[in-house]
C-alpha cells in the first residue's frame, strides 16, 4: 500500500471516529461512524484482503448500521438529553478509581506499542504476499473452522429471538 | 516517504480503540455507547488483519469475520434493550436507569 493512501484513509477513519464521540445527535454519529467504517474498509484494501473490506462495507456499513439508524429514526430522540438537574453525581472515589484506570490503559498501550519492532510487510512472492482468495477464506471457514461456524449460526439465532422478545410490546 | 510497515496499523487500531474506550465514558446516550463498541470492535479487527497479513496466513482475516457476527448480534439485542429502556422512561441517558443501584 502507498503510504499516502495509509495515511489518507487512517485520517479519515480517525477524524470520523472523533467525530462520532464528539456529537451529540445519534443520527450525525451513525453517519460519520458509517465513513469511519469505509475509510476501514480502504485500509482493509490495503491489508491485501479484499474479501474482509466488502464484508466490511456489506455487512457493517450496510446491515449493522442500517439497524441503528433504523432504532434512531424509530425512538425519534435526536439531541442528547442535557438536563443537569437530571444527572447524577459522580461520587470523588468513582473518579478517582476511574482515572486510575484511564491512565493504566494508556501506560499499558504505550508499554505494547514501545515493544514493538519495526519491520516491514513482506512484499516479494512469499506465501504472505499472496491475495487470500475467497476460496481460500471459505476452505479454512468450512473445513478448519467449521465447528466456530456452527456455533456462531446459533449464537445469531439466539440473539434473533432474543432481540425479538427484547422489544416486545408486552415485556 | 517511509513505507507502510505493521506499527502504522498497530498503532492506528491503538488509537481508535482509545477513541471507542473515551466515547463510552464520556458520552450520555446509549445509542452513542454502542457505536463507541463498534468502533472498539473495528479496532481489534484491524489488528487481526493487520497481523495476519504481517504472518501470512488467512487466519487473521477469517476471526474477522466472527467478530462482525458477535457485532451483529451485540447491536441487535443491545438495540432491542434501549428500544424497550426508552418505551419505559422516554429517555436515553443512562443515568435514568439506575433502579438497579442500592
Amino acid at each position: 500500500m502507498t503510504p499516502w493512501l495509509f495515511y489518507l484513509f487512517a485520517t479519515i477513519t480517525v477524524l470520523c471516529s472523533l467525530a462520532v464521540i464528539g456529537q451529540r445527535n445519534p443520527m450525525h454519529s451513525v453517519l460519520l461512524l458509517i465513513g469511519s467504517f469505509i475509510a476501514l474498509a480502504g485500509l482493509y484494501v490495503g491489508l491485501d484482503s479484499p474479501f474482509v473490506a466488502v464484508t466490511q462495507i456489506v455487512v457493517y456499513a450496510g446491515a449493522i448500521m442500517v439497524l441503528f439508524l433504523f432504532v434512531v429514526m424509530l425512538l425519534n430522540a435526536p439531541r442528547e438529553d442535557v438536563a443537569p438537574g437530571a444527572q447524577v453525581p459522580i461520587p470523588g472515589g468513582i473518579k478517582a478509581f476511574g482515572s486510575v484506570l484511564a491512565v493504566g490503559m494508556a501506560a499499558t498501550l504505550l508499554w505494547a506499542l514501545s515493544k514493538l519492532v519495526s519491520t516491514p510487510f513482506t512484499q516479494d512472492a512469499q506465501a504472505g504476499a499472496r491475495v487470500a482468495s475467497v476460496r481460500d477464506i471459505g476452505i479454512m471457514i468450512f473445513r478448519d473452522h467449521a465447528f466456530a461456524f456452527e456455533v456462531t449460526s446459533i449464537l445469531i439465532l439466539v440473539a434473533m429471538v432474543g432481540a425479538v422478545v427484547l422489544a416486545k410490546k408486552t415485556v | 516517504m517511509t513505507p507502510i510497515t505493521l506499527n502504522h496499523y498497530l498503532l492506528l487500531s491503538a488509537v481508535l480503540f482509545s477513541i471507542g474506550t473515551a466515547g463510552i465514558f464520556l458520552r450520555r446516550n446509549l445509542i452513542t455507547l454502542l457505536l463507541s463498541v463498534e468502533i472498539m470492535l473495528n479496532a481489534v479487527n484491524l489488528t487481526f488483519v493487520a497481523v495476519g497479513r504481517f504472518n501470512g496466513s488467512v487466519e487473521g482475516q477469517i476471526i474477522t469475520f466472527f467478530v462482525m457476527t458477535v457485532a451483529a448480534a451485540e447491536a441487535a439485542v443491545g438495540l432491542a434493550i434501549v428500544i424497550a429502556l426508552f418505551r419505559h422512561r422516554e429517555t436515553l441517558t443512562p443515568d435514568a436507569f439506575t433502579s438497579l443501584k442500592w
